[in-house]
């Protein structure tokens, strides 16, 4: 079987790989564009540690197939820093001590900032809901929360 | 020591390797890939028990793309035992689980290895492993496994059996230990109140969100390099050589950051067999498992059946207890129920008890190592009990803890006498806790219990080198599971005076940095910090020794202060020289400063925690959620708070699932009907309030700094936390785990 050319927007900037037509978004970025920070933890939606975000939409990259980024518009862990500066998410899960491990932390940031772009002032309960869909074994969730509300605390008060 | 001020030891700097992890740019397992690499691939057993006749291998090797296989007969048969830290581990049981030879003894059994060009390939060729079976009646629990009609696993196996006993033929008992003390029946006689009860607790997965991986790549000079997700490095090294009958001093292994571990990462599952590919092809070889596989070829902990007599006077003084522990240990021997007889009685003092524990092998995959291995199983069945004599008796869950809870100079019911240990101080802390202290609202059931954890030392080596800008470096060989780099960079500060966010931690491989054992037993941050502590301390008089050449006096007129060295008697050329001072006329003085350490301390400082859990019971449907949670811990001294907490908090929720609802469940065939995350139902954010941490510190003697082991205890008492709450919501004694809700609604509804 013949492999398929894509072209895509991977953070923010022209990306092109090829792929099986049942590759799954998320292999084409990890082997295809050597993008390992998004994490495969179970390959079947249920961990969230491959979350990225494609057009504006949360999904589990182990859910989709590479080939339906043609034309799309896809943001991963690597893509939330501008820079050298780091995203306020980021910084809150370091000063909050919100990971341990850390191989669900990329899934978690992905995630978080989806949740943030359209939810600049969560509850602690619509942040416990929306990353119910992430799984971490080590911390708990509590400073996670506690990241996430402090990240979207401080960049309100950046708004403002 | 409780005096001791400190300046960098107890705050809570970002963690050194935090920004690679927030950003994607930290490498886990599965994340490296080499020019020219294969990809490998197990080819596992669909039943859980069956004598393998054959296998045939000819229409998997004619797949395009296919490089490779092997199966157990590639294994060299070997009868040596390997020594690894705190047990031996059989290496022939080792190797007969890393490739099934003569029988597969659990569903997912690996039974042959197939290495091709792409993980498609590979999988197709696998498929086509052609492997006759026997199949035979499958042994899916204590109870079978016992009976005089059970089929066995291992044919030559011996019950290992302290105090000994008469070998009568073959069994799936692998071991029996007793612990006795006093005269039970005389106490029991002695006793107001006698409770006895049976729990029974699933098999549960460690469930770290990283599945195993490994990258070997063998060089044209014979070398092996190992580039794997592991909680010890130098034990993937040995036991590897040993399998493959290798010399270990031609493997070197690289770790990779590891994604959770729970001690589900120190046995050897890919390694061995990637090896053993890629000699075969000379080329790299990758090889990842997918979830399924680390739930039916991985971990998991024992399921237990733990019965338990205890008796006490009217006040709550416990006079007697029997115990009789049973745990299954998988396909083949070791399982922790040794531990688990240890520690049941461990927080209190019994005067008479006599345990007995069983390890006994069933038709499951072999288990490893979880977060104070088979303390919290028998935790369970204590504190349930202590809380139902509590409840019959009319007495505080406190008091009656207090009333029989050890002391420094108590025996434990291993054997030698407690140190200073905090466990009255831990229950003082739920006393005076808000958690405590606030009124249980209706509808709630609030539980309390405790937990006991011995933590480890054992071997431990670390290097500080010191920089001419005046930074440093600490190497060590324990793979940072929770943040024990910034740990140990902060124990060089505290030594050194240098600012933390100046000390680079290293995690190394196994040729750079000194042996070193596992990041397990709650010890990488107690035995391994005791030598990075040594290490800087050995800078520390270096730096002295340049000093005193500066200012050409002896070295006893020289000393250390507050991160400088100054002179005993000062003048106008003797003033007082700072670390970066020094570290910049290094070229000038004597070269470069390294300063080393290698440590072997015995036991760590035994941890005792307690729980609160606050359960909320939907008596219509059997679900509850847990409202309010408060974990209770002495940690000796909290190097890193956040950290301490985040353990804490870790354990707490592990446990909390461990209650609730993760189990195996095993159809009649003893196949796994629920290997997923979907289904094998771990907590998740919303399943969860926060939980708050209350740390305790009393101060463990061998410790410069006073830390006990801290990662494993809080893991002990949330099962028994659980489910007194549960008791104490519906009114009805809970004994068998998970909670879950038909399990709960089933006894509502029946009413007791």
């Amino acid at each position: 079987m013949s492999k398929l050319h894509i072209e895509t927007l991977v953070n923010g900037e022209p990306a092109e790989f090829l792929c099986a037509p049942d590759e799954t978004l998320l292999s084409a970025l990890r082997s295809g564009l050597g993008l390992t920070g998004t994490k495969e933890g179970c390959g079947t939606g249920d961990c969230g540690a491959c979350s990225v975000i494609v057009n504006d939409r949360l999904v589990a990259s182990c859910l989709v197939l590479a080939a339906e980024a043609q034309g799309a518009s896809v943001t991963t862990v690597e893509g939330i820093a501008q820079g050298e500066t780091l995203h306020p998410l980021q910084q809150a899960f370091l000063d909050e001590a919100a990971l341990q491990c850390g191989i669900c932390t990329p899934g978690f940031i992905v995630a978080s900032k989806a949740l943030l772009d359209t939810h600049p002032d969560p509850s602690e309960e619509q942040v416990r809901y929306w990353l119910a869909g992430n799984l971490c074994r080590c911390t708990g969730y509590d400073k996670i929360v506690r990241a996430v509300l402090s990240a979207a605390a401080k960049m309100r008060s950046a708004q403002a | 020591m409780s005096e001791r001020t400190f300046t960098a030891v107890g705050t809570r700097p970002v963690r050194h390797d935090g920004v690679d992890k927030v950003t994607g740019r930290a490498n886990y397992g599965a994340d490296l890939s080499l020019p020219g690499m294969l990809h490998g691939v197990v080819v596992r057993s669909p039943h859980a028990h069956a004598r393998i006749r054959s296998i045939d291998t000819t229409a998997a090797a004619a797949v395009p793309g296919v490089k490779g296989i092997v199966t157990g007969k590639d294994f060299a048969l070997t009868n040596a035992k390997l020594g690894l830290g705190e047990g031996a581990m059989d290496l022939k049981d080792m190797s007969d689980n890393l490739l099934a030879r003569e029988k597969a003894l659990y569903h997912g059994h690996a039974v042959a290895a197939v290495v091709a060009t792409s993980v498609a390939a590979a999988q197709e060729a696998a498929q086509l492993v052609h492997v006759d079976y026997d199949v035979l009646e499958p042994v899916l629990s204590v109870d079978r496994a016992m009976e005089a009609d059970a089929p066995i696993l291992h044919e030559s196996m011996v019950t290992q059996a302290h105090p000994p006993v008469e070998h009568t033929g073959s069994t799936n008992v692998a071991g029996r230990m007793e612990l006795k003390r006093g005269d039970i029946e005389a106490g029991f006689k002695d006793a107001d109140l006698i409770v006895e009860r049976v729990f029974r607790t699933p098999t549960s997965h460690q469930g770290y969100i990283e599945p195993h991986a490994c990258v070997v790549r063998v060089n044209e000079d014979g070398r092996i390099n190992i580039w794997t997700t592991t909680q010890g490095p130098f034990l993937v090294r040995d036991a590897t050589a040993a399998i493959l009958g290798l010399d270990a001093a031609n493997i070197k292994v690289t770790p990779s950051e590891i994604g959770g571990g729970f001690g589900g990462k120190i046995p050897v599952y890919l390694e061995p067999l990637a090896v053993l590919l890629a000699r075969m092809t000379q080329r790299p070889v990758k090889m990842v498992m997918t979830r399924d596989e680390v739930f039916r070829a991985s971990g998991p902990t024992s399921a237990t059946k733990v019965r338990l007599k205890m008796g006490a006077k009217k006040d709550g003084t416990i006079v007697a207890a029997s115990a009789s522990l049973y745990y299954e240990a998988g396909a083949y021997r070791g399982s922790p129920s040794g531990a688990g007889a240890m520690c049941m009685l461990a927080p209190y003092t019994v005067p008479n008890f006599f345990i007995e524990a069983y390890d006994v092998v069933v038709n499951k995959p072999k288990v490893a190592a979880y977060r104070a291995p088979g303390s919290p199983m028998a935790a369970l069945a204590t504190e349930s009990v202590i809380d139902e004599i509590a409840q019959t008796l009319g007495l505080d869950q406190i008091e009656i803890r207090l009333k029989n809870a050890v002391k420094e100079g108590d025996l434990a019911p291993y054997g030698p006498p407690y140190g200073p240990i905090g466990f009255v101080q831990v229950l003082e802390a739920v006393r005076t806790s808000d958690h405590w202290k606030s009124p249980v609202a209706p509808g709630i059931g609030r539980g309390l219990a405790c937990g006991f954890w011995f933590n480890a030392g054992m071997s431990s080596s670390a290097t500080v080198t010191l920089g001419s800008d005046g930074s440093a470096a600490v190497v060590t060989g324990n793979p940072d599971i929770g943040g024990t780099r910034v740990a140990q960079a902060l124990m060089v500060s505290e030594e050194l005076g240098i600012p933390v966010e100046r000390i680079r931690p290293i995690v190394a491989d196994t040729d750079t940095a000194g042996f070193t054992e596992i990041t397990a037993g709650s010890r990488t941050c107690y035995a391994t910090g005791m030598a990075v502590i040594d290490a800087s301390r050995d800078v520390r008089e270096q730096l002295r020794g340049r000093a005193a050449k500066i200012w050409s006096v002896p070295l006893e007129e020289t000393r250390w202060e507050h991160g400088s060295v100054v002179p005993v008697n000062p003048s106008a050329e003797r003033t007082t020289l700072t670390v970066s001072g020094l570290a910049s006329k290094l070229a000038k003085t004597g070269g470069p400063i390294i300063g080393h350490a290698a440590v072997n301390p015995p036991m760590a400082g035994p941890a005792f925690a307690a729980h609160i859990c606050d359960l909320e019971v939907d008596r219509e449907t059997g679900r509850s959620r847990v409202v309010r949670y408060t974990a209770i811990q002495d940690a000796g001294k909290a190097v890193h708070p956040s950290y301490v907490e985040g353990q804490m908090q870790g354990g707490a929720s592990q446990g909390v699932g461990w209650a609730l609802n993760e189990e195996y469940i095993y159809n009649a065939k003893g196949v796994m009907e629920n290997a997923g995350f979907l289904d094998y139902r771990m907590p998740v954010a919303s399943d969860l309030p926060m939980i708050d941490t209350i740390i305790v510190e009393v101060p463990h003697p061998a410790h410069p700094y006073g830390v006990r082991g801290v990662g494993e205890v809080p893991i002990v008492p949330p099962l028994g936390a659980v489910a007194n709450a549960m008791s104490h919501a519906t009114g009805i004694r809970f004994t068998e785990l998970p909670l879950s809700p038909p399990r709960v609604l089933e006894r509502i509804t029946q009413g007791t």
